[in-house]
């Protein structure tokens, strides 16, 4: 698959080379995020995953969903994991039996999947290019959808997001 | 750029979340491993966004990510709950439930 990373040559360049570091970066620290055996270097290099998650929407050009992932992923859930992790467990370090018995398991179901789904996309979406965007999708596009036909999944996260909160209280509150 | 680079980016990190999933024994770290798997989705979202030149995709991303930060909310609580309960949150301990 090299034309996969190294596009036609009418596509822009810069952005595949980006892609592609961004990518391997993921990957690999995808990877060591349910690979290593200390929980907080779990959480650190989640970090990182999902710090490149948000370049990767920068360069699908969606910056306001690129800004809010920062801000709700990086900012504020992976406070909470480390406050979680420091709750659970009383030594920092490495911790022998963090996997099932039967974690093996897990390999030939995730290539399994793996194989199924790229043997999908790429027969549904093999030689499909994406041309340049617009300019981008606007903030005031995305405004514009959420607040008129999309009025009301946007009223029920707001429930859904209150009664989270009110539930995670009930149930961390010691009585 | 090929639109298939965003969808096999979001299928290796959906696939090495869901290995996370069945493999981690902690509760903490299969939280991490959702987390992978909804972000994985996301991208698949903006890349048929991308595709279609909709800003559809978009909406639904950011959707995603409220209901993914309720998810680690309540999740994390009800692991707290579990970790004061039973000074453990090994999963396969949590087995009172079965048959």
């Amino acid at each position: 698959m090299v034309p996969v990373l190294l596009a036609a040559s009418e596509v822009n360049v810069a952005l595949n080379v980006a892609f592609g570091v961004l990518a391997v970066v993921m990957i690999g620290a995808a990877l060591f995020v349910v690979t290593t055996k200390n929980v907080v270097h779990a959480a650190l290099w989640l970090v990182i995953v999902l710090s490149g998650m948000a370049a990767q929407y920068l360069l699908a050009a969606a910056e306001f969903v690129a800004v809010s992932q920062v801000l709700v992923y990086v900012g504020a859930v992976m406070v909470l994991f480390l406050f979680g992790i420091m709750l659970t467990r009383a030594q920092i370090g490495a911790e022998g039996n963090l996997n099932n018995p039967g974690w093996a398991l897990g390999i030939p179901v995730a290539l399994l999947l793996l194989g199924v789904m790229g043997w999908a996309i790429i027969d549904l979406f093999g030689d499909q290019t994406i041309e340049e965007a617009p300019g981008g999708a606007s903030t005031q596009a995305i405004s514009d959808q959420i607040l008129s036909p999309y009025l009301a999944p946007f009223l029920a996260i707001t429930f859904v997001l209150l009664a989270a909160a009110i539930g995670a209280i009930v149930l961390a509150r010691k009585d | 750029m090929f639109a298939v680079n965003f969808f096999l980016l979001a299928a290796v990190l959906f696939c090495i979340g869901v290995y996370g999933v069945i493999a981690r024994r902690n509760a903490v770290l299969v939280l991490m491993s959702v987390e992978l798997i909804l972000n994985s989705v996301n991208l698949n979202l903006l890349g048929f966004s991308l595709i279609n030149g909709n800003i559809d995709g978009h909406v639904f991303a950011l959707y995603i990510i409220a209901v993914a930060a309720a998810e680690v909310g309540v999740g994390l609580a009800m692991v707290m709950l579990v970790y004061r309960n039973r000074r453990s949150i090994a999963l396969d301990d949590l087995s009172e439930m079965k048959g």
